[in-house]
C-alpha cells in the first residue's frame, strides 16, 4: 500500500465509494465523506494526506469545506472535483488553498496522478 | 452582389401605426412652426402694410393740397393784381381822362407793358353807353346797359365776370369797376382779360401728364379747357363741389368708376373755382410699387420658411426614428442577451448533472474492468472487458460534449485572450461534424500550417461562427461543399471565409441578411443569429461581409484584427 491515505468528499454516494475502491484496487488508502460534516468527523479520527472536495454539495460547499481545511488541516493537499467546466477540460480559475480542480467525469489515472503530484511525488498529467 | 454592412432595414416602415405616428409627429411639427414663424410676419407684414397704405394717402392729400394751393394763390394773385390795378384807375383818373380815346389808349398800353393779359380797355358811362375804348375790335358807342353785367357793377362797384365769348369770339372775360361821380351819376372802367393768362398760370411747370387742371364757375360751366371732363364753356361732368373758404381735397369716382382725388379752390372775388383732379391709380404708383414690394417679400419669406420649416421638420422626424430604431435594437439586444444567460445557465445546469452521472458510470465500469482484468478466468471475460471500455469511451464522448457545452455558455462578458483561429473553427465545426456526415456534406479547410495568434473572446469567435456555419448548413443540399478558409490581411488582419454552394441569397433578401428579425426560415428561424453576429463582429473590432449568388452559393467573410479592441459598450 501507497504511504499516503486520501479522503473523497462528494454527495454522490455512489461516486466516491467506486472511486475508494478503485484507488484501494491500486494501493492507494481511501475512504469516502457524501458530506462537509462527514469528512471533518473522518478526518478527526485520521490523518489524510490527500483530500478529493466536489465543489457542488448540499450544505457545506467544497469551497466551505476548503477553507475549513485550509486552517485546521493546512498539511492536507486538496484537489477539487467538479461538473462544472471549460471545452479544453480545465477548471477557468483553480481556487486559492487547492492544488488542482478536475472535471467530471475524469479517468482513474488522471486522478492518481494529481494525487502523486500533489503529494510532490513523481507522476505522469494524464490529459 | 456584395455586400457593405451598416445598413439596417427600418423596422417601422413595415409598421402602419408607426408611421401614422411619424407622420403625425411631422405634421403637428410643421403646423405649429409655420403658425410660430408666420402669423408675427404676416402680422408685421400686415401693419406695415396699412401705414405705409396711409402713409401714401397722406402724402398724396398732402402734395395736391401744396400743389393746388399754390396754383390757387397764383391764380388770386393775377386777378387780384388786375382788379386792383383798375380800382387804381379809376380813382385816379377823371371820367374826362378816360373819356379821352388818346389817353385811354395810352393807359392801355401802360397796362400791357406792365401787367400783361389785356385785351382791350373802356370807359361806360351810366346810360351804358361805351363811351371810350382802346382795343382790337370796334366796340365804341356799344350799349351794355340791358346787360347783367352792368346792372351787377352798377349794384356792386366791382364785377367779374365768367369766361364768354362774346362781341370778340375767343374766350375772355370782363373785370369792370365802378366809380361814382359827385353828382349821382357813376362811370365805369371795363378790361376784358385773354384767358391765356390763367390757363399759364393754372398750368404750372411739374403737373403730371395725368393732372387734370382747370377752372368752372359755380354753375360747373368750364372756364378753361380740361383735358377729361370737357371743353371749353361746356358742362364739367364733376360736379362743382360746395364751397369751401380753404383749398380741400376729396376723392369720388367719376362716371366710368375710376377713383380720383379732386382738390378745389374757390377763387376770392371771382365766379372762379380752381379743380385739379388725379387719378387714384396713378397718385397710388409708388405706393402699388411698394405694396408689391412688400407682398414679394412677403411671398418669398413665407416660401423660404415653409422650406425650412418642412426640412427641418423632416430632419427632426428623422432623428427620432433613429433614436426609436436605436431603442428598439437595444431593446431586442438585450431581450436576447437575457434569452443566451437564460439558455446558458440552464445548458450548464444540465450538462453539470449530466457530468455526475457521467462519473459513476465511469467509475462503475472502470471499477467492472478492474474487477474483470484481476480476476481469473471466467466466460466471455473478453467481452466484458470491451463491452466495458466502450462505455468508458461513450463516457469520454458524453464528457467532451458537456464541457464544449460548458465553455459555449459560461461567459457573457468579452474577455481577451490569445487565440489560434483554425483550431476554433474546427472546434466549432465539430458540433456539426455529425450533421455534415450525415447530409454528405464535403467539408474543406484551407488552414495555413503556421497562423498568427489573435487577441479576441473566444465564446464571441464561437457564436460568431457557430452562427456563420449553421447558415451555411441550412442553405446547403444534402452533398454539398462548403469551404472554411483563414488568410492573415496585412500585419493587423486576419480574414476567415466560410463559402458555401448552397441555395444562394436573392439580392433583396441580402440587403436585410443582418437585420433583426429578418429570416428566411420562417418558423424555423428567430431572424437574430447573423444580426448577433454583426453585433458580435463589430464588437471585437471587426467587419462582415456577405456575397451571395442565387443557386450558386453565399460567402460570408469575417475580418478580425490581430490585436483588436473589444467593445465593450456594445450590448450582445
Amino acid at each position: 500500500m501507497e504511504p499516503f491515505s486520501v479522503l473523497l468528499i462528494d454527495d454522490e454516494e455512489e461516486l466516491v465509494s467506486t472511486l475508494v475502491e478503485r484507488l484501494e484496487f491500486r494501493g492507494i488508502r481511501a475512504a469516502a465523506a457524501t458530506s462537509g460534516r462527514r469528512a471533518f468527523e473522518a478526518l478527526e479520527k485520521q490523518e489524510f494526506q490527500v483530500a478529493v472536495i466536489d465543489l457542488k454539495m448540499p450544505g457545506l460547499s467544497g469551497i466551505d469545506v476548503l477553507e475549513v481545511m485550509r486552517r485546521r488541516y493546512p498539511d492536507t493537499k486538496v484537489i477539487l472535483i467538479t461538473g462544472h467546466g471549460t471545452e479544453d477540460g480545465s477548471s477557468a480559475e483553480v481556487p486559492p488553498g487547492a492544488f488542482d480542480i478536475l472535471l467530471k467525469p475524469f479517468s482513474i489515472e488522471a486522478l492518481i496522478e494529481r494525487i502523486h503530484a500533489a503529494l510532490g511525488r513523481q507522476g505522469r498529467r494524464v490529459p | 452582389m456584395r455586400l457593405p454592412i451598416g445598413r439596417r432595414r427600418n423596422r417601422d416602415t413595415d409598421d402602419p401605426e408607426g408611421e401614422r405616428r411619424y407622420s403625425r409627429i411631422r405634421r403637428y411639427t410643421v403646423i405649429l412652426t409655420l403658425v410660430v414663424a408666420l402669423v408675427p410676419l404676416f402680422v408685421l407684414t400686415g401693419v406695415n402694410y396699412f401705414l405705409y397704405r396711409r402713409s401714401a394717402e397722406a402724402e398724396i392729400r398732402y402734395n395736391m393740397s401744396r400743389d393746388l394751393l399754390n396754383t390757387s394763390r397764383s391764380l388770386e394773385f393775377v386777378m387780384e393784381e388786375r382788379l386792383s390795378v383798375l380800382k387804381l384807375l379809376v380813382q385816379e383818373r377823371t371820367l374826362a381822362e378816360l373819356s379821352d380815346s388818346r389817353m385811354l389808349t395810352a393807359t392801355f398800353q401802360h397796362l400791357e407793358q406792365s401787367f400783361g393779359g389785356f385785351v382791350d380797355l373802356g370807359c361806360i358811362n351810366a346810360e351804358g353807353i361805351q363811351i371810350a375804348y382802346t382795343g382790337p375790335y370796334q366796340l365804341l358807342g356799344v350799349n351794355y346797359r340791358e346787360q347783367s353785367w352792368f346792372n351787377e357793377v352798377s349794384l356792386r362797384g366791382v364785377y367779374v365776370s365768367d369766361v364768354f365769348l362774346g362781341y370778340r369770339r375767343f374766350p375772355h372775360f370782363v373785370i369792370a369797376v365802378k366809380r361814382a361821380a359827385g353828382d349821382g351819376s357813376f362811370y365805369v372802367l371795363r378790361a376784358t382779360v385773354d384767358m391765356d393768362l390763367l390757363n399759364k398760370r393754372v398750368f404750372l411747370p411739374g403737373m403730371g401728364r395725368q393732372d387734370d387742371v382747370f377752372i368752372v364757375n359755380r354753375e360747373g360751366i368750364l372756364q378753361t379747357s380740361s383735358r377729361f371732363h370737357g371743353q371749353l364753356l361746356e358742362r364739367c361732368t364733376i360736379p362743382v363741389p360746395s364751397y369751401s373758404p380753404s383749398t380741400e381735397v376729396i376723392e369720388d369716382l367719376d362716371e366710368a368708376g375710376v377713383s380720383y382725388a379732386l382738390g378745389y379752390s374757390y377763387i376770392p372775388n371771382t365766379p372762379f373755382v380752381l379743380m385739379m383732379i388725379r387719378r387714384r391709380a396713378d397718385l397710388l404708383a409708388q405706393w402699388v410699387r411698394d405694396r408689391t414690394e412688400l407682398l414679394s417679400f412677403l411671398a418669398l419669406s413665407t416660401v423660404g420658411v415653409v422650406i425650412v420649416v418642412l426640412y427641418s421638420s423632416r430632419s427632426l422626424v428623422m432623428q427620432i426614428r433613429a433614436a426609436d430604431q436605436k431603442r428598439v435594437q437595444m431593446l431586442h439586444d438585450i431581450e436576447y442577451t437575457n434569452k443566451m444567460a437564460t439558455i446558458g445557465r440552464l445548458a450548464a445546469s444540465v450538462a453539470h448533472e449530466i457530468n455526475n452521472p457521467l462519473a459513476i458510470i465511469n467509475e462503475k465500469a472502470g471499477l467492472l474492468h478492474d474487477l474483470a482484468a484481476h480476476s481469473d478466468e471466467f466466460p466471455h471475460r473478453e467481452k466484458v472487458l470491451k463491452a466495458v471500455e466502450s462505455i468508458v469511451k461513450s463516457v469520454e464522448r458524453c464528457g467532451t460534449v458537456t464541457h464544449r457545452l460548458l465553455g459555449f455558455t459560461r461567459r457573457m462578458d468579452a474577455k481577451t485572450e490569445k487565440i489560434h483561429l483554425p483550431s476554433l473553427i474546427s472546434e466549432v465545426m465539430e458540433f456539426l461534424g455529425k450533421e455534415a456526415l450525415h447530409r454528405n456534406i464535403e467539408v474543406v479547410t484551407d488552414f495555413p500550417e503556421e497562423f498568427p495568434l489573435i487577441e479576441s473572446d473566444r465564446g464571441y469567435l464561437q457564436q460568431i461562427f457557430l452562427n456563420v456555419i449553421n447558415n451555411a448548413f441550412a442553405a446547403l443540399r444534402d452533398g454539398g461543399r462548403l469551404e472554411l478558409a483563414v488568410r492573415t490581411a496585412g500585419p493587423d488582419q486576419v480574414v476567415a471565409v466560410v463559402r458555401d454552394d448552397g441555395v444562394g441569397i436573392s439580392e433583396e433578401n441580402l440587403k436585410h441578411i443582418f437585420e433583426p428579425f429578418f429570416s428566411t426560415k420562417g418558423q424555423f428561424g428567430t431572424g437574430l443569429g447573423l444580426s448577433i453576429t454583426y453585433g458580435l463582429v463589430q464588437k471585437l473590432g471587426g467587419r462582415i461581409e456577405v456575397a451571395s449568388r442565387v443557386g450558386e452559393g453565399t460567402t460570408f467573410t469575417v475580418t478580425l484584427p490581430i490585436a483588436g479592441p473589444v467593445r465593450s459598450d456594445y450590448p450582445v
